[in-house]
């Protein structure tokens, strides 16, 4: 596998051009609404706090059988595209309301580039998983975006009630291990991201991305 | 001679301080005596020797003046501030000046079990004539330390209220009586095991039986704190000691209903002021015995002769405890003997025999039922107060014999002729079949009688329906965005899910009617003692009217409810604490009626159970009036366990505070409905004492259950199933009594 530079190119010019990600919000059931509590423009924040106990802004109220449902953000941004026409209306479910536009950061976007460019190994199961006991070692001892991998190396193990399965690279050619997404023995849920490596040729220009994309985004 | 005086002059100026903070800005006669003092040290070397003398021994004279004129003013608040200050002694000053060596155990200083907590072995001596006796005591209490931050003023954590318990049994294995010292300001509120509620109940219920002599001593008394260390013999206070349910601040922040920031201080003031918390104002109230006299504005550090007169009151008291077990003759011998502090006339020899022991316990019992007795409000007529004392006489003589003489007389029959039986079946089978079918048929037992299993009961064909079902509206699941839930149609949820998300299995709040109504069977709740009513013992300024209010919603007399009731035919005996009326919350009225529930369920060998639809704590208009009830319901709940009684506790809502670090913490099985949040202190109070906010679901019953506090977690839908189930499960085919 080679990364593909044109398509990451494209990708960020997406990204200069917009620099955020919009969150639409839609009526989670019919009702009317009685209620707008954001007006076009206003700052809104998601649920904040150190375990989320604090509740996101209100954005509306929904109401249906004598029961005004109070809907709250769950993203920090902007209010955009407030539909206040729809104030006082009947309205079916999953009617769009309004948009939360969120800022990217430059670490957001990073990400979202590296997780676009990279081979990404993401969990087969719901588990939890640790670093091969070699990978481990060479890791500690070289540091991330040093170590080489090939095919058929063992990378991780993963654990789930005490039963150890090794998990393999499978992928043709030599890779640096660039990323890794999470702790060790923490449950992580199927599908989300475990490792991202890097093909060795094409490091130094994935790296010289990055360094474009710190420099240009101080944001 | 100089470094003495300059030693004396910085006495003089530590006084002057004292005074200052005591006395607070307000304090005109002090005027600029300290800034003087204080020139006059930093210059010491500088002024001739000649004059040193003379001038400080005029500082000495006019500070004394000053410290009187500022004990004849002393109010309330500054008797806390005293209580407080890092001059006043401490539990090791008291182990250095009262005892005659001590040993610290669990550790000392900084590396110890909990620094906030001292046990102590420790010997005292008596001199009688010319011999001097040494007597071998445990010391447990607070150390609020001289300044030292790691032991947190004085407040335990609730692993150093297990440790202070360990050592509890260590004396009574050993036969030693326990001095205990108060010195705090509330226990440290956190959950963490053992947790705090459970365990002071612990604390408490161990204590109740403790049969070793116990005596304490207050200097700050701290609500749940001091109770964890306080249930003994008898109570000692400070002078300038104060015992009370809450700190004036945090009363002060209630009655503000502040949700963050500092009271102000004249309400601070005003509150200390109203919750009667000196020591004579608490002698009045009865809650504690005697009050040890300390110089003016208090006892600090070098005062020799008040550790002098606390030795003296500390053995004195001691030997009136173990005295009280022997014979009133030699008690009464005693109290009329001239004793000195430096010359006792007897030695008592603190050891008790078996016998004196159960008369120790026994006295215990006496002391605390009695406590608080006064502030009582029950109408009282002659005729039906010697009616009903008749028929309590009555009722126990019948239940005596029903249980004790016929059941135990036919429980050895039994098992005489079960193991007769079981050595000699074969040989004797042909001959005691047909005596054992004789004896059944004297006695009147069926041969065979059908065991019924549990899970047999029905629920209640005309089911109560809370009246919150007669709306035509939905509402939405607090837990709807984490689980999806739908939202609920109002008389489905309050009828026949009887409050509970079929989703989620949240529990929205009923009204205790709920309980009353679908928990027993029909027609069988009978309340008593009604009539008993929440007073306002200590005249609390605007408490008089927010009683006359809640009995006028409510339409009840107290927050807790007794009755007799059956559930699937078993009769039990119960009490609930209702949350309408002040939110639960236990004063003497709730406490009586507690001890007297418990009391006929316990005559009647009836199970007891506690269903707490909401507690708030102790109520804090009634002051250590309401703390006290805290032992005392703890007391008559370890009489009734001890006689083999089943004792089961529901939790609901809110359960905080007093009562669950007491009557309802001791309690060997507890259950709590989901939803239910649990625990010692709110969040608020948590994050004021400990500095740390903690997690929204730090109180919730799956914590609790973890934590080990509660038994398990019950649906309310399978509430009736789940009680009857318990009562036959735990209580067996004799249902409950031994």
């Amino acid at each position: 596998m080679k990364i593909d530079f044109t398509q990451l190119t494209q990708f960020l010019q997406r990204f200069k051009a917009k620099p955020y990600k919009i969150y639409p919000i839609f009526t989670p059931h019919t009702g009317k609404i009685i209620e707008f509590k954001v007006k076009e423009g206003d700052e809104v924040k998601g649920p904040s706090g150190k375990w989320l106990e604090k509740p996101g802004t209100p954005l509306f109220v929904l109401e249906r059988e004598k029961n005004p449902k109070l809907i709250r953000a769950h993203y920090d941004g902007l209010a955009q595209n407030v539909r206040i026409e729809l104030l006082n209306r009947f309205v079916e479910a999953g009617e769009l309301v309004l948009e939360i536009r969120h800022p990217l950061t430059q670490d957001e976007i990073i990400s979202e580039i590296l997780l676009n460019a990279l081979l990404v190994i993401r969990a087969p199961e719901t588990a939890r998983y640790i670093l091969s006991s070699e990978l481990g070692k060479r890791l500690e001892k070289e540091g991330l975006g040093k170590v080489i991998v090939k095919e058929g190396d063992e990378l991780l193990i993963m654990t789930f009630m005490k039963r150890e399965t090794p998990i393999f690279l499978k992928e043709k050619g030599q890779y640096i291990i660039y990323q890794i997404y999470f702790k060790p023995f923490e449950l992580v849920q199927a599908g989300e991201p475990l490792l991202g490596l890097c093909p060795v040729e094409d490091l130094p220009h994935l790296e010289k991305i990055i360094q474009r994309i710190k420099d240009e985004w101080s944001l | 001679m100089l470094i003495e005086l300059h030693k004396k002059l910085k006495d003089l100026l530590e006084l002057a301080v004292y005074i200052k903070d005591i006395k607070g800005e307000d304090f005109s006669s002090i005027g600029n005596l300290y800034e003087n003092l204080l020139e006059f040290y930093h210059n010491f070397y500088e002024i001739p020797p000649e004059r040193i003398s003379s001038l400080i021994n005029d500082y000495e004279a006019t500070l004394k003046k000053i410290l009187l004129k500022a004990e004849e003013t002393l109010n309330p608040y500054e008797i806390v501030k005293i209580t407080r200050h890092p001059q006043r002694f401490t539990l090791l000053d008291i182990l250095e000046n009262v005892y005659d060596s001590y040993m610290e155990l669990g550790g000392d200083g900084e590396l110890n079990i909990d620094p906030a907590i001292i046990c102590a072995k420790a010997l005292i001596s008596r001199r009688v004539g010319d011999e001097v006796y040494f007597h071998q005591v445990m010391v447990i209490g607070h150390e609020k330390g001289h300044g030292e931050e790691f032991r947190r003023g004085g407040s335990a954590a609730p692993w150093g209220n297990e440790k202070a318990l360990r050592y509890m049994k260590m004396a009574e294995t050993e036969g030693i009586p326990i001095h205990f010292y108060i010195f705090t300001p509330g226990a440290y509120p956190i959950e963490d095991y053992p947790g705090a509620a459970q365990q002071i109940a612990r604390n408490l219920f161990y204590m109740s039986k403790l049969s070793v002599p116990t005596i304490s001593f207050i200097s700050e008394g701290g609500s749940g704190g001091a109770e964890a260390i306080g249930l003994t013999d008898l109570r000692l206070m400070a002078e300038k000691g104060y015992y009370s349910v809450i700190s004036p601040e945090g009363a002060a922040a209630i009655e503000a209903k502040l949700k963050d920031g500092r009271p102000p201080r004249e309400l601070v003031e005003k509150m200390a002021k109203a919750l009667k918390l000196t020591a004579k104002d608490n002698l009045q109230l009865g809650t504690i015995d005697r009050i040890i006299p300390e110089p003016p504005l208090g006892a600090r550090r070098k005062d020799y002769d008040f550790f002098k007169r606390l030795k003296y009151e500390m053995i004195k008291a001691t030997d009136e405890v173990v005295l009280q077990t022997r014979s009133l003759k030699m008690f009464r011998k005693y109290a009329l003997s001239k004793q000195t502090p430096e010359n006792f006339s007897y030695f008592v020899n603190w050891e008790l025999s078996e016998d004196e022991k159960e008369i120790l316990i026994e006295n215990r019992y006496k002391k605390y039922r009695e406590m608080t007795r006064w502030a009582i409000l029950e109408p009282k007529g002659f005729f039906k107060s010697i009616a009903q004392k008749g028929a309590q006489l009555g009722q126990s003589i019948a239940y005596e014999v029903k249980y004790r003489v016929l059941k135990s007389s036919h429980k050895t029959f039994k098992k005489f002729w079960e193991d007769l039986a079981s050595e000699s079946s074969l040989l004797l089978k042909p001959v005691s079949d047909p005596i054992k079918t004789v004896y059944n048929l004297i006695v009147g037992k069926k041969v065979r009688t059908k065991i019924r299993m549990p899970g047999e009961i029905e629920s209640e064909s005309d089911f109560y329906v809370s009246p919150l079902a007669l709306q035509d509206k939905t509402v939405t699941c607090p837990q709807a965005e984490k689980y999806g839930c739908p939202d609920l149609w109002v008389p489905d949820l309050y009828g026949e899910f009887c409050g509970v998300c079929p989703n989620c299995g949240y529990h929205f709040p009923l009204e205790y009617h709920w309980y009353i109504n679908n928990l027993f069977d029909k027609g069988s709740v009978k309340t008593f003692n009604d009539e008993i009513s929440s007073g306002n013992p200590l005249n609390f300024e605007g408490y008089a009217e927010k009683l006359k209010k809640a009995r006028e919603e409510t339409g009840l007399n107290s927050a807790l409810l007794s009755f007799e009731a059956k559930i699937g035919g078993i009769s039990i005996v119960a009490v609930m604490l209702v949350a309408d009326f002040r939110q639960g919350t236990v004063g003497v009225a709730e406490g009586e009626k507690f001890i007297r529930a418990i009391e006929l369920a316990k005559i009647s060998r009836r199970p007891f159970i506690a269903l707490v639809h909401t507690t708030g704590g102790i109520r804090i208009h009634e002051g250590t009036m309401g703390v006290v009830q805290m032992p005392r319901c703890t007391m008559a709940v370890r009489d009734y366990v001890d006689s083999g009684g089943l004792y089961i506790v529901i939790y609901d809502n809110n359960s905080y505070a007093g009562p669950v670090a007491s009557f309802l913490g001791s309690a060997p099985y507890q259950f709590a409905l989901k939803s239910t949040r649990l625990g010692f202190a709110g969040p608020r109070v948590i994050f004021e004492t400990t500095g740390q906010p903690v997690p929204p679901d730090y109180h919730s019953v799956e914590n609790a259950l973890k934590r080990g506090h509660i038994q398990g977690i019950w649906d309310r839908r399978e509430l009736r199933k789940k009680l009857f189930f318990a009562l036959l499960t735990m209580g067996g085919p004799n249902l409950y009594y031994r």
